[in-house]
């Protein structure tokens, strides 16, 4: 418990120091509310001075009750102008700071280290940047305007009722935090039927995602009639707890609204008696307090009505902010040393000696990994699934930093080097390919966004996407989704490759490169490829081992280490691991 | 959001009921302020303590009846909002089960997720409000003018003017601030579609050293984010100010022409109280009533985008009827078909032309993009042709009922997916009423008993979500089975062995070819190794026919197939 109001304390802490910022709006946005509260509370006073001067018939200080009306005819709108104003400030500094906390956030993302990526999921980034800052923001927003100004109200109310009558204060003071508590009570007891809810929609929510994205298998079976059936079983079930949720939690209002007409009634009751005994009296309770002190209980209500929705508002918003600024903190990559080396056109010579790497301390993944590539030489690597082929692509484009060794390039430790000039000497096609929204044309253009369209349809033309490029709605300017959806897995890596034939960098990466595309494309790509790779030193994955044969050097990597290097037919003569993994495609024909 | 309104039917009850109820609750309120001006005008004038009392208790009591109405409102409203959610959400998904694939191709599986899940949601908590809050708040509004009618006709003019100009401000800001709320969601989407981007393609983008122009391009979003929302906030931060300042210069002039009156002697001071109890109840419902519109419209936002899913019928319409089934010994005809996705300007299918016989294999060779799946899936008229036929027993597939057809055919698709429950439930897919000898069957054609025999409960060994719990080639010859448990005449196995070793690949060809009920089988796939023994290759490219016939004379005469050939064989050829 302790702990988590350390956490947070530091979170206001945080959010304190984003609001910092803007130290003079906010101090004036305090003052402003302050003002706008007093005066607010001030106009039921004038108003009941000016109702005490209407007696009765003959017995009305017209001239006095029109100046105090105009009175507050003015105030009312000095307080309008303010109010208008405090909301503007409020508004510029809760989106301004959200701006800022997600600009931060993505600044983050840019510069975090891929490890922090790969093992978290993409949504739970997403919901931070997205969902908690708007959370976060709600919250500060209710913080600036309601929590604030409640105090402030509650405070004066009390101040104005003290001055107006003792006694009926305490009796306000006393009844109307009844509704408070019975509002928590109804909440906590409510929270089961909620918890029920919460947990049916769970399951609607994961039926209609499996039958809804596997619709096309549904209709292909015919399977519409039983997914139903399933589906209005759940929803009977939820259908049954919502009801009950629904109606417990709406409870609160009518219950809080209930105590708050009996805080009227006995205020109204107390209140005149009042009148009754003092009239005559010095310092007579006037009717025209009465009424003021009436209007009175009813705003002094209204916080209290509201405060356990504001509360928990802020705390759900301070959880957000919590998690937002937790990620902010995560650690970056160690930036570039200063006097890191600007690698320009490598020449291509690597350099693998002695590396060790793991993901995780307890499993060990490459160990004593050695390996020299001069310049234009041809580098294939095979191995099953897991062999730690993915892992030293990671290294090579310093994704992740080894562990003990070194890797260079032309002579230069690759830490020495600034990341940014090392990974643009590879080109990179990976696997997994990703579109990014945008044209076809940006999409190709992603290593050099002034390239011409001629240079790029070039580009295009040698990884054989023109044909399909042209055949989409609007050509090269046709808008890519998200996941680029129009697009066949084998067209998307066309376009990968596109991307590095028009960069043409001195290096490639090409890790299962034409994988998704038909062998007969393929071929057609591999003669592009062997015409790129002339002078340039690449590497190679792949499973399809026709794509390796006319590889320099053939490395079969199994549990992170190279267990055979040679070229095809001397490693074929060996009889060992590759021998095996290449017969074992043909065996079966 | 009209039309869907017509599911509140069997709940139209609980719609009556939980307003009326809310609509006492709402009189009760109203006549506060009068017995307030009694007790001042009577009992305090009067020095009357009993009548004090007496106005009071009954204050409390109303008090008490008031939250009696008001539980009975709040039950009914929750029983109805809750119930019409739950039939909509009924229609959406069987509605949804109706559309064909080209349907579910425009909008998108992730669209239809959040219309069923979060839209709905939202609808539901709108008509909930709408049905607790939507009279009570403009009935005290009106109410409050209709008793300052009965205290002062005179004095009631003034809630004659002021309501109107209190609706038009808070009703014409909130018009305003609609499309531009939207507005600033559009922009909210466009950051999330940026963040997202950017974990995705974080690898590419680090390769190509983007991330400062990464930075720069999402600081433009946000923002063009913030200015949108800084706008809005400055437009609808004017509503309260603006109502407040008009509301009490309305209670200035009221107290203001109470005060002549009374000096008339025609109006009491508790009178005058009243009537500005009843000033003051007006803007605690206007803004009530305010931020309910707001709720509303974006239940009513959410509901035109479930609505919109309704009005997107199945652009495949078949008779109810059986067709007359030829007595023909083809089972599948393509004559001329042409398909044209709704998305693109070329056609991804032209003028595909063959015939097969019943009992016949064909294989489907071709490039990334040929239109080899497009082409499988013309058969069980998951797409309609544009121009030309597609013929199941010599009757064109449009005239047979889509139940009735698709049950014929048997699809593995590409895409291996299967779904939570037991390995029996799966299986059942494919007939409901196979019994376990059947399915065993149909998993050892697949090729699985292996598979089988490794889970611990047999049939009833629990399968998670999409199939998690398998290997890929585990799940593809469960879908092989799935299909196979249907015992189809047409068995489709859309490059479905792709996560199969050759080994496996080549077993489970010879098994299907050993099926009793001798089914027509079409397979699709990128292996020459799994096609080259079919009675029939079709050579796709670019959605035309290149080549047909038997292995080896496409060998000779198919330059596409011979490439393809080459590519994966050239061992045997060098």
């Amino acid at each position: 418990m302790k702990k988590k109001n350390e956490i947070k304390m530091s979170t206001v802490k945080e959010v304190l120091r984003y609001v910092g910022g803007y130290k003079f709006l906010l101090a004036l946005s305090i003052l402003l509310s302050t003002v706008s509260v007093a005066l607010t509370l001030y106009i039921p006073i004038v108003i009941g001075r000016a109702i005490d001067l209407i007696i009765g018939k003959n017995n009305v200080a017209l001239d006095t009750v029109c100046e105090l009306l105009v009175t507050v005819g003015v105030i009312a709108l000095v307080i309008g102008v303010i109010q208008w104003i405090i909301n503007n400030i409020n508004n510029i500094i809760t989106y301004n700071i959200v701006k800022k906390v997600r600009d931060e956030a993505f600044e983050k993302i840019e510069t975090l280290p891929l490890k922090y990526i790969d093992s978290h999921s993409y949504g739970e980034v997403v919901s931070k940047v997205i969902n908690d800052v708007d959370q976060f923001a709600d919250g500060l927003l209710i913080g600036f305007t309601q929590f604030f100004t409640g105090i402030v109200t509650i405070l004066g109310t009390l101040v104005f009722m003290l001055t107006i009558s003792v006694q009926i204060t305490i009796i306000v003071v006393v009844l109307t935090p009844i509704s408070l508590l019975i509002a928590s009570f109804i909440a906590k007891n409510t929270y089961k039927y909620f918890h029920t809810q919460s947990k049916t929609r769970g399951e609607q929510t994961a039926i209609i995602e499996e039958m809804i994205s596997n619709q096309k298998v549904v209709k292909a079976f015919s399977h519409e009639d039983e997914a139903m059936e399933e589906f209005d079983e759940i929803n009977t079930r939820l259908q049954k707890c919502s009801v009950k949720a629904i109606f417990f939690s709406s409870l609160v209002n009518p219950t809080t609204r209930f105590i708050n007409s009996l805080v009227y009634t006995a205020t109204a009751l107390f209140g005149a008696f009042i009148v009754i005994n003092s009239s005559g009296t010095e310092g007579a309770l006037t009717v025209g307090a009465l009424a003021c002190i009436l209007s009175y209980s009813t705003q002094y209500a209204k916080p209290f009505n509201e405060i356990s929705g504001i509360i928990s508002e802020l705390q759900n918003a301070l959880a957000c902010a919590s998690r937002v600024f937790e990620f902010i903190k995560e650690e970056s990559e160690i930036p570039d040393d200063a006097e890191a080396y600007v690698l320009e056109n490598a020449r291509g010579d690597i350099n693998i000696s002695d590396v060790s790497f793991s993901y995780t301390d307890k499993q060990k993944l490459i160990e004593n990994f050695n390996l020299n590539v001069s310049k234009g030489q041809r580098i294939a690597i095979v191995g099953p699934t897991g062999c730690g082929k993915t892992t030293f692509i990671n290294l090579l484009m310093r994704f992740y930093d080894v562990k003990n060794g070194k890797i260079s390039v032309d002579g230069y430790d690759i830490k020495e080097l600034t990341r940014n000039s090392l990974r643009q000497n590879y080109g990179m096609v990976l696997q997994d390919t990703w579109i990014r929204n945008g044209t076809v044309k940006e999409n190709i253009a992603i290593g050099m966004p002034e390239a011409t369209d001629e240079n790029i349809i070039k580009a295009a033309k040698a990884s054989h996407a023109h044909g399909f490029i042209k055949r989409l709605p609007n050509g090269y300017d046709t808008v890519l989704t998200e996941n680029g959806s129009i697009l066949s897995q084998g067209q998307k890596q066309l376009l990968c490759i596109a991307r590095i034939m028009l960069c043409l960098p001195p290096m490639l990466i090409l890790d299962e490169a034409t994988s998704s595309i038909d062998t007969r494309t393929e071929i057609k790509i591999q003669e592009a490829f062997a015409k790129l790779m002339e002078g340039r030193t690449s590497f190679i994955v792949a499973h399809r081992l026709s794509t390796i044969r006319e590889a320099d050097l053939i490395l079969v990597m199994d549990k992170g280490k190279i267990i055979e290097q040679g070229t095809h037919s001397s490693l074929l003569e060996k009889k060992g691991f590759y021998y095996n993994l290449y017969n074992s495609q043909f065996d079966a024909v | 959001m009209k039309k869907l309104l017509t599911h509140m039917k069997g709940y139209i009850k609980e719609s009556i009921i939980s307003p009326l109820f809310k609509l006492f609750e709402a009189c009760f309120e109203l006549l506060i302020p009068l017995l307030v001006a009694n007790i001042i005008d009577i009992g305090i004038a009067h020095k009357d303590k009993p009548y004090v009392v007496k106005m009071c208790i009954i204050m409390a009591i109303l008090g008490f009846v008031g939250l009696g109405c008001a539980l009975v409102a709040q039950y009914y409203a929750a029983k109805a909002s809750v119930g019409f959610a739950t039939k909509v959400k009924h229609s959406l998904f069987s509605h949804i089960q109706t559309l064909s694939y080209s349907e579910i191709d425009t909008l998108g599986t992730s669209t239809l997720i959040t219309r069923m899940t979060s839209d709905m949601n939202q609808v539901q908590n709108g008509v909930n409000l709408t049905l607790r809050l939507f009279l009570r708040s403009p009935l005290i509004v009106f109410g409050a003018m209709i008793m300052a009618f009965t205290v002062d006709i005179k004095s009631a003019l003034v809630f004659v003017v002021a309501i109107p100009v209190l609706s038009l401000v808070v009703f014409g800001i909130m018009l305003a601030t609609i499309p531009l709320y939207k507005k600033v969601q559009s922009r909210l989407d466009k950051v999330l579609g940026v963040t997202r981007e950017n974990l995705q393609g974080v690898r590419v983008i680090r390769a190509f050293g983007q991330e400062k122009e990464e930075e720069e391009k999402f600081k433009i979003s946000t923002a063009n984010l913030n200015t949108a929302q800084k706008f809005v906030g400055r437009i609808s931060a004017l509503m309260n100010p603006m109502t407040y300042v008009i509301l009490n210069i309305g209670i200035s002039v009221l107290i203001w022409n109470g005060a002549i009156q009374v000096n008339l002697g025609e109006l009491s001071q508790g009178e005058v109280i009243a009537l500005y109890n009843y000033m003051s109840q007006i803007l605690v419902e206007l803004i009530k009533l305010a931020n309910l519109i707001i709720s509303i419209t974006k239940a009513v936002a959410c509901g035109n985008r479930v609505q919109s899913v309704f009005e997107i019928s199945s652009s495949i319409t078949a008779p109810d009827s059986m067709p007359q089934e030829m007595d023909t010994q083809y089972s599948v005809e393509f004559d001329n078909a042409t398909l044209k996705y709704i998305s693109s300007n070329e056609p991804s299918l032209e003028n595909i032309d063959f015939k097969v016989k019943k009992g016949q294999t064909v294989g489907i060779i071709g490039g990334t993009g040929s239109g080899k799946s497009s082409l499988v899936n013309l058969i069980g008229r998951f797409y309609d042709v544009c121009n030309g036929e597609v013929k199941v027993n010599g009757v064109n597939v449009k005239e047979y009922p889509l139940e009735y057809l698709r049950d014929k055919i048997g699809i593995v698709p590409q895409k291996a997916v299967l779904f939570r429950g037991s390995i029996r439930d799966n299986m059942k897919w494919g007939n409901k009423n196979a019994d376990d000898d059947a399915i065993y069957k149909a998993i050892e054609q697949a090729q699985a008993s292996d598979v089988l025999a490794s889970k611990p409960d047999g049939l009833d060994s629990y399968i998670e979500q999409g199939g998690k719990n398998l290997s890929g080639g585990q799940r593809q010859r469960f879908t092989i089975a799935r299909a196979l448990v249907k015992k189809p005449e047409i068995l489709i196995l859309d490059d479905s062995a792709s996560a199969l070793d050759y080994a496996t690949d080549a077993a489970l060809r010879s098994s299907i070819s050993k099926i009793e009920y001798n089914p027509t089988v079409f397979i699709v796939s990128q292996r020459t190794a799994s096609i080259m023994h079919a009675d029939l290759i079709v050579v796709l490219d670019d959605g035309k026919i290149v080549g047909m016939g038997k292995h080896d004379e496409l060998l000779n005469s198919c330059l596409v197939y011979s490439e393809i050939y080459s590519s994966q064989f050239r061992k045997e050829g060098v």
